[in-house]
């Protein structure tokens, strides 16, 4: 009896956390362009996508501005985690509580606050701003993933290579790398995550001029949603179902046979 | 690792956090205290007294307490059912769960409700099919709890479920070996370990629903101003960087109470959010 009443209760969260999804799936089918009438199925909508330049050019610089600033930040928060952990204390609580800022402020107050750097400055609008900005809130969560690992590492690994005779150069891509590496990609692919999906902070630090999907939907919600957006977040999200259910179920239930045996 | 190199990598991030994290900041403060001519001046501050600024504060501050609350009553017993499923191991898959809807556009996710939530929406339609009243909660206050709930709700579960999940399950077993109930252990044991979680998660939903301004806009018929809206519009609309800082500084008030809150309870400083 509790059982079911467990699953009763999680199918229900599921349904409130996917119903929208649902909704936005069924409207990329609605011959209608009104939200709340049905006007029969089409595929209209997915087959103008790849035809509309304006919206194929806010996904070319969404995709762009989340790929660049992912590596970019992975890049500068996996050396600034290695760095953290050799730090003395004060030194490490210091440097975590500037990570902790662009995570716990609200994201107004940060895209506010570089919109102001970028007025001071004079820095020109565009698609740099966004990028320096989309960085700034994705080297926290790099840090974040990556600082586990390094904590998990056995220091006495890195030093046997060393006295193997290994450069520390060699050491560290032979032994360290390899063992922290989960924690740079999960990093990764929450900082595309994150950028993709970020609104609020792209807002304040865009130009005239470059849109994001994001910005380009918001610009719409007046006059009324393109009917192809919903088409354009269908097809992302069906995609990133196939490739979530291909690297981790599959895997898994392997793993699963294999214990059994 | 304790070589003078490794020190040095951490140069281009402090560099970084300063350029684009601290001097930002210290911008906010320097447009919020002065005026268009660059003078000293507390009227930006002091302008939400105004009542048009408090309200907006008001309702901003109520229905994100709101919101918290019933995150935290929806969370913590789904973070419960899901750390006891855990024993397989499938916790990255829970997390995917509620990472997943990510990818949807976050606008279009809240704008969904919006056709869910219509006087003449899916719902609706639903509940009179079964004969029961219609619910008229679109561009209300209502429908920005909602859609707070909605946005925020893996906020909460999320650092719940991680606390929840380290707890030494020998620690239960021994409650129980010594008398205690289902509740007693629950209230003496998994309630008392679980708190840095909760308040991770408080924090986690309570900062970006005081602060949202986009969710209000969808689902509020852009009728109900919080605190966010008001910012928003002194910067895109109105241009007005002074009183637009200003009124941040004031938010920035209520984020540092909770980032206080959290630094006590989260005495590791990393964080059990993600």
């Amino acid at each position: 009896m509790a059982n079911v009443l467990k699953k009763i209760y999680i199918a229900l969260i599921f349904i409130f956390l996917y119903a929208p999804m649902a909704v936005l799936i069924v409207l990329s089918f609605n011959a209608s362009k009104s939200r709340s009438k049905w006007g029969g199925f089409t595929l209209k909508w997915y087959g103008k996508l790849l035809s509309d330049s304006s919206i194929m050019e806010a996904l070319f610089t969404t995709l762009a501005l989340a790929l660049l600033s992912a590596l970019i930040s992975t890049f500068i928060g996996t050396i600034a985690a290695l760095a953290i952990t050799g730090m003395k204390k004060s030194t490490r609580t210091l440097m975590m509580g500037i990570t902790n800022i662009p995570m716990l402020n609200a994201e107004i107050v940060t895209g506010i606050s570089l919109m102001l750097l970028f007025i001071f400055f004079n820095v020109k609008f565009g698609f740099t701003t966004i990028l320096l900005a989309h960085i700034t809130f994705n080297i926290p969560y790099v840090i974040l993933s990556v600082l586990p690992r390094i904590k998990q590492l056995n220091p006495s690994a890195y030093e046997a290579a060393m006295d193997l005779g290994a450069s520390p150069f060699k050491a560290f891509f032979k032994v360290v790398f390899p063992d922290i590496l989960p924690g740079v990609f999960s990093g990764l692919l929450m900082a595309f995550t994150m950028s993709i999906d970020d609104f609020i902070i792209t807002h304040f630090t865009k130009g005239a001029g470059v849109d994001t999907l994001s910005t380009k939907i918001y610009s719409q919600v007046r006059k009324g949603i393109d009917p192809k957006m919903y088409a354009l977040s269908s097809v992302i999200f069906v995609t990133v179902l196939i490739l979530l259910i291909l690297v981790n179920i599959l895997p898994n239930s392997g793993k699963k046979v294999k214990e059994k045996k | 690792m304790k070589n003078k190199f490794v020190k040095w990598l951490s140069l281009p991030y402090a560099f970084w956090s300063i350029a684009f994290v601290i001097i930002p900041l210290l911008m906010v403060f320097y447009f919020g205290l002065t005026d268009k001519s660059g003078k000293f001046t507390l009227s930006n501050i002091m302008s939400i007294s105004l009542p048009v600024h408090f309200k907006s504060l008001l309702i901003a501050l109520l229905l994100s307490l709101i919101s918290t609350v019933i995150c935290l009553l929806l969370s913590y017993p789904l973070a419960m059912i899901l750390s006891s499923m855990n024993s397989s191991g499938n916790s990255k898959l829970m997390i995917l769960i509620f990472v997943l809807p990510m990818w949807m556009n976050f606008l279009l996710r809240t704008l969904a409700w919006q056709t869910l939530l219509e006087n003449e929406g899916v719902i609706n339609t639903i509940l009179r099919a079964v004969h029961l009243p219609a619910l008229k909660i679109i561009n209300t206050p209502y429908a920005i709890v909602f859609g707070m709930i909605y946005n925020f709700l893996p906020f909460m579960v999320l650092p719940i479920y991680n606390v929840l999940c380290k707890i030494d399950k020998n620690l239960l077993n021994a409650a129980r070996d010594l008398g205690a109930n289902e509740v007693q252990t629950f209230m003496k044991v998994t309630l008392p370990l679980s708190v840095p979680g909760i308040i991770s998660g408080i924090t986690m939903v309570f900062v970006p629903a005081l602060t949202t301004f986009v969710i209000s806009d969808l689902l509020g018929g852009s009728k109900i101003l919080l605190i966010g809206n008001v910012i928003e519009q002194e910067f895109t609309l109105n241009s007005n960087w002074n009183l637009g800082s200003g009124l941040s500084i004031v938010l920035m008030l209520f984020i540092v109470i909770s980032m206080i809150i959290t630094a006590i309870f989260d005495k590791d400083g990393e964080g059990s959010a993600l």
